[in-house]
C-alpha cells in the first residue's frame, strides 16, 4: 500500500516513489543533481560520473542507484562539486571543444556545465588530440573531436528491429562512438534530427541546416543548466 | 567463406549471447574476422555491424586484419622488463624483419605486445599461436625464428622438455613450470580425487554447507575479500528460473599466476568447489571463465570435466541426489583485464564488450542473463572444498583473527625463487622476503599494480595523512620500516601478487610507468575519469621525470588521484595507486626530480628553446631574465 519512501539529501527530506532512482526522486523534490550521460526513458549507465554523490559516505552514482528509505545522501558539497567541475574540465581537455564555431553552442550541456561550475582555466593540460570526423552519412556528421562517450545515441537511436546505429569501438583512451556504415546511409531525417537532439554536445550534427536559431537565443544562453529543476 | 561462418553461427544456435565463442571459433579457423565476416555475422545475429565490431574491437586477441601465420604476443609485465625484455623484443624484430604492432611482409610473423600473461615467474614469456614460450633470451628467439623459417613446427621448437606435473600431460604439453615452493593444505594432494563429493557432500544439507562456510569465515580470494558464505546465502535466497555459479579464472592482475597453478595441478579441486557451491545454492549452470592466455589448458580441463560427467559428478541427478542437476562449461576470454571484474565478466559471457555494470543490482541479485549469479575465484572455491572436508574449526586454526586460512602468493621479481607460496594469513613481509630469497630489496609491490608499493627507505606516513582516508588500496608498493606489516585483510590485503624490486631498479621510470601504461591499456573506457585521468597523470609524471616538475605537480597528482576514486569499478578506483602509493612511500624519488623544489612552473625554458636556432645561425642570444 505504502509506495512512498523517505530519505535525505543534504539533510533535506525527500519523498520518493518506490523504484525511483535518486536523481528522479531529487528532481521531483526540486533538488538538482547534475547529470550528463543520463537520458530520460532509457536505462541509465553511470558513464560520465557527474551525478556522483555520497551515500552513507560512499561514492555512488545518483542516476543508477535506487532511492532507499533512510538513506543519507550528500550532494551539494564543496568536495563533490569540485569533483564534478574537474570532470567537466577533463572532458574539455581530452577533446577539442571550440565553442564559438560549434553549431551546438548555447544548447550544449558540456558548455553549460562549464559556466555553471565557473570553469576558467582547466586544472589539466590541454591535449588537443587528433580525432577524425565521419561525414559519410548523407544525414549527419559525427565529429569525434566533440564526443564525450555518454552513450546516449547508442541507447536511443535504433531501427525497427532494435539494431543500434551507434556503437562503441575499442576501449580505454582509444574508445570512440562510431556510426554504423550501412545504417548511417539509410538514416531518416527524423532519426538524424533526433540523434542530434539527444547528443548533449556537438558531436552529432544534422547536415544542411545550420545555426537556424542564432547563438544568444538558445537554451542555456538564457538560463543556467539545472535551473529548471532547482527551487 | 560465408558458409563456414554460417556453420559456426549455427553451431551456437545464432545466439548473440554466444558471440565470444563465435568469434573465437572464427579466429581458430582463419586468425581474424574481417568486414565481410562481420557483415555475415550482423545479418545472422540480428545486430548492426557496428555492434559486432563493438565486441571485436574491445578484446586484445580479436583482430580484423590477419596477424601473421605465427603471431607472437610478448608479455610486457614489469618482471619481464626486469629480465631483459627489451633485448628479446629487438631480437624478435630483427629475426622476423618487422616491428612490434605489425606483420612481416611475407605474412609469416606478427609481433604484438600484451599485458601480463601469468608467467611472471618464468619471463620474459610469449604466446605464439596459443602456445607459451617461457624464459626467452636473445639466443632462444633467434633459434626459434630460424626454426620456424625452416618450416619446423612450433612444438618441435620447444627448447626444453615439457614442464613439471600436469604441464607434461598429453593434452597440455606445455613448457610452463609450476614453481610450487611451499604448500600447506590447498597445494596438498592429501585426498583422493572426488572423495569429498562422493563421501562428504551428501552428509550435509545445502543449508549446513553454507553454515560451515560461514563459520569458517572464508573470504573471497579474488581481491575484494567478500565473505563467501554470505554470498552463497544471498544467492540461495534470490529466486530465479536458473542459478549460476561462475568460477573466475581471468587472473589478470599483473604478477598473479596462482590460478594457473591451481588449474594445472588441482583442476578437480576447483571443479569440485563449483559443484559444492552449486549444491549449497541450488545452482544448475556452471561457467568457468578462463583467460585467453591460458588457452593451452583448455583441452586438458575439458577432459577433467568429461571425467566428472562419467562419474556422475556433473550432469543430471548428481550423486543420485534428486533435482541436483548441474554442469560446467568453460568460456574463454579474449584478452581484457577488466573482464576479471565480475560484472564485466558476465557481460563478456553474454557476448558483449567487457564493460562493468552499475551496482546495485549485484550479480547475486541479477547476473548472467539476469539470473542470480555467484562469482567466486578459483582459490576460494578450492578452499571451500577443503573446509567442507575438514570443518570450519580446523580451518580457523590457520591465519589471524580477521583473516583465516591460507593464501596463495605469486612471488616474482628480484628474488632467487619466484613461484607459488601457500602461506598462512598474517605472514609478514619480512618472512616473504626470506622465503623467496630476496636481498638488496628496495621495494615490494603488494597486490599488483592496483595494490601498493612499500619500500626500504620509507617514511612512515601511512595512516597519518588526510590522504590516507582516500587511499584504500587493494594492493600496494611497501618499505623496510613496514616490513613487519602482515598480509591480512585489515593490514595488507592482497589477491596474492608480490613483486620484488632490488636497489638497482628505477621505481618511477621503470615500475610506476609500466603500471600506468597497464591501466591506460586495460581501462574499458566507459567512465570519464578512468578513461582520461591515468593518461593525464602519466603525462604529469613524465613532466616531473623530465626535470620540468615543480612542487605543485606532486600535490596535483595526489589531488587528481582522489578524483579517479569516483570511477565505477575497481580498475578505475585503483588506477592511480602506482603513483599515489609511490608518492606516499617514496616521496623522496619525486622530490629528487622536482626542480629545486620551486613552486614556479618553468616548463618553458627559453634558453633551451632558442638553442637550435642559435646553433644554426651561429649566434649567441643574450638573456636578461637572470
Ligand atoms: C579490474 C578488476 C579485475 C579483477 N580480476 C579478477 C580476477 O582476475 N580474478 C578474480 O577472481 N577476481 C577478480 N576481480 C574481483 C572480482 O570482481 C570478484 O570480486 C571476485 O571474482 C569474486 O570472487 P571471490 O569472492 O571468490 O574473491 C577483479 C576485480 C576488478 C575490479
Ligand atoms: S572504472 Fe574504468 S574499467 Fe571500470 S567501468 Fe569505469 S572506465 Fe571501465
Amino acid at each position: 500500500m505504502n509506495d512512498t519512501i523517505k530519505f535525505k539529501i543534504d539533510s533535506q527530506e525527500i519523498v520518493a516513489k518506490k523504484g525511483q532512482t535518486i536523481v528522479e526522486a531529487a528532481k521531483d523534490n526540486g533538488v538538482y543533481i547534475p547529470t550528463l550521460c543520463n537520458f530520460e526513458g532509457v536505462k541509465p549507465k553511470g558513464c560520465c560520473r557527474m551525478c556522483t554523490i555520497k551515500v552513507n559516505n560512499r561514492f555512488m552514482t545518483a542516476c543508477t542507484t535506487p532511492a532507499a528509505a533512510g538513506m543519507e545522501v550528500e550532494n551539494d558539497s564543496a568536495e563533490l562539486n569540485d569533483i564534478r567541475k574537474s570532470i567537466i574540465e577533463l572532458l574539455f581537455v581530452t577533446g577539442n571543444h571550440f565553442c564559438p564555431s560549434c553549431e551546438k553552442s548555447g544548447n550544449c550541456e558540456l558548455q553549460a556545465f562549464g559556466y555553471r561550475y565557473q570553469m576558467m582555466v582547466p586544472r589539466f593540460p590541454y591535449n588537443f588530440p587528433q580525432k577524425g570526423i565521419d561525414a559519410s552519412s548523407p544525414k549527419i556528421i559525427k565529429d569525434q573531436n566533440r564526443c564525450i562517450m555518454c552513450k546516449r545515441c547508442i541507447k536511443t537511436i535504433k531501427d525497427e528491429e532494435g539494431r543500434n546505429y551507434f556503437a562503441f569501438q575499442n576501449r580505454g583512451s582509444e574508445l570512440a562512438v562510431v556510426l554504423d556504415k550501412k545504417l548511417g546511409k539509410e538514416m531518416t531525417d527524423e532519426l538524424a534530427k533526433l540523434a542530434m537532439e539527444n547528443c548533449p554536445v556537438g558531436s552529432i550534427i544534422y547536415k544542411e541546416i545550420g545555426f537556424e536559431k542564432p547563438i544568444g537565443t538558445r537554451k542555456y544562453d538564457k538560463q543556467p543548466i539545472g535551473s529548471e529543476i532547482e527551487v | 567463406m560465408k558458409e563456414k561462418i554460417m556453420q559456426i553461427v549455427t553451431k551456437y544456435d545464432a545466439d548473440r549471447t554466444r558471440l565470444m565463442d563465435i568469434l573465437l571459433d572464427i579466429h581458430d579457423m582463419q586468425g581474424y574476422v574481417d568486414d565481410e565476416n562481420i557483415e555475415v555475422l550482423a545479418e545472422a545475429l540480428g545486430m548492426s555491424e557496428a555492434e559486432v565490431n563493438e565486441t571485436i574491437s574491445f578484446y586484445h586477441f580479436f583482430t580484423k586484419t590477419p596477424r601473421g601465420k605465427f603471431t607472437v604476443y610478448l608479455n610486457n609485465s614489469i618482471t619481464a622488463v626486469l629480465r631483459g625484455r627489451d633485448a628479446v623484443k629487438s631480437a624478435f624484430e630483427v629475426a622476423c624483419g618487422t616491428k612490434f604492432g605489425a606483420v612481416s611482409e611475407d605474412g609469416l610473423f606478427g609481433l604484438f605486445d600484451t599485458s601480463c600473461i601469468g608467467m611472471n615467474d618464468q619471463g620474459p614469456a610469449a604466446i605464439i599461436n596459443d602456445r607459451i614460450f617461457t624464459n626467452l633470451t636473445v639466443y632462444r628467439v633467434k633459434e626459434l625464428i630460424k626454426g620456424l623459417k625452416e618450416g619446423k613446427k612450433l612444438n618441435e621448437l620447444v627448447y626444453e622438455s615439457n614442464g613439471d606435473g600436469n604441464n607434461a600431460d598429453k593434452d597440455m604439453q606445455s613448457m610452463v613450470q609450476n614453481n610450487i615452493r611451499k604448500g600447506m593444505f590447498l597445494l596438498n594432494k592429501d585426498y583422493n580425487k572426488y572423495e569429498i563429493l562422493k563421501e562428504d557432500l551428501s552428509k550435509h544439507s545445502p543449508e549446513e554447507i553454507i553454515q560451515i562456510i560461514e563459520d569458517s569465515n572464508l573470504r573471497g580470494r579474488g581481491g575484494a575479500g567478500f565473505p563467501t558464505g554470505l554470498k552463497w546465502r544471498f544467492g540461495r535466497r534470490v529466486d530465479g528460473e536458473h542459478r549460476i555459479i561462475i568460477c573466475n579464472a581471468d587472473e589478470g592482475e599483473p604478477g598473479t599466476f596462482k590460478d594457473r597453478v591451481m588449474l594445472t595441478e588441482y583442476p578437480d579441486l576447483v571443479f569440485e568447489g563449483m559443484v559444492v557451491a552449486a549444491y549449497a545454492t541450488g545452482a544448475d549452470i556452471g561457467l568457468l571463465y578462463l583467460r585467453y592466455e591460458y588457452k593451452y589448458m583448455l583441452k586438458f580441463l575439458n577432459r577433467v570435466l568429461d571425467e566428472m560427467r562419467e562419474h556422475n559428478l556433473l550432469g543430471n541427478k548428481i550423486l543420485g541426489i534428486k533435482d541436483f542437476d548441474f554442469d560446467i562449461r568453460i568460456q574463454l576470454g579474449a584478452g581484457a583485464y577488466v573482464c576479471g571484474e565480475e560484472s564485466a565478466l558476465i557481460e563478456s559471457l553474454e557476448g558483449k564488450r567487457g564493460e562493468p555494470r552499475d551496482k546495485p543490482p549485484f550479480p547475486v541479485e541479477r547476473g548472467y542473463l539476469g539470473y542470480p549469479t555467484i562469482v567466486n575465484n578459483v582459490e576460494t572455491l578450492a578452499s571451500a572444498v577443503k573446509i567442507v572436508k575438514y570443518g570450519a574449526e580446523w580451518y580457523k586454526g590457520f591465519g589471524t583473527k580477521d583473516s583465516l586460512g591460507t593464501k596463495l602468493l605469486s612471488v616474482s621479481g628480484d628474488c632467487r625463487f619466484p613461484g607459488i607460496y601457500e602461506v598462512e594469513w598474517g605472514t609478514s613481509i619480512r618472512e616473504v622476503i626470506e622465503m623467496c630469497g630476496a636481498d638488496d630489496v628496495q621495494a615490494i609491490q603488494v597486490g599488483g599494480p592496483s595494490g601498493v608499493l612499500i619500500g626500504v627507505k620509507d617514511v612512515d606516513n601511512l595512516g597519518a595523512t588526510d590522504l590516507m582516508k582516500w587511499y584504500k588500496p587493494s594492493g600496494m608498493m611497501v618499505a623496510q620500516k613496514i616490513y613487519d606489516r602482515k598480509l591480512s585483510y585489515s593490514d595488507l590485503p592482497t589477491g596474492g601478487s608480490i613483486i620484488i624490486f632490488n636497489n638497482s631498479r628505477d621505481l618511477l621510470r621503470e615500475v610506476v610507468m609500466n603500471f600506468m601504461d597497464f591501466f591506460i591499456e586495460e581501462s574499458c573506457g566507459s567512465c570519464s575519469t578512468c578513461r582520461n585521468l591515468p593518461f593525464v597523470m602519466k603525462q604529469k609524471l613524465e613532466k616531473i621525470l623530465d626535470g620540468h616538475g615543480v612542487r605543485q605537480d606532486i600535490d596535483d597528482l595526489l589531488n587528481w588521484g582522489k578524483i579517479i576514486k569516483v570511477s565505477r569499478c575497481g580498475l578505475g578506483q585503483t588506477a592511480a595507486n602506482p603513483i599515489l602509493s609511490s608518492i606516499l612511500n617514496f616521496r623522496g624519488l619525486y622530490e629528487k626530480d622536482v626542480k629545486a623544489m620551486t613552486d614556479f612552473d618553468n616548463i618553458f625554458d627559453i634558453e633551451k628553446s632558442v638553442d637550435a636556432a642559435n646553433k644554426y645561425l651561429g649566434r649567441k642570444t643574450e638573456f636578461h631574465h637572470n
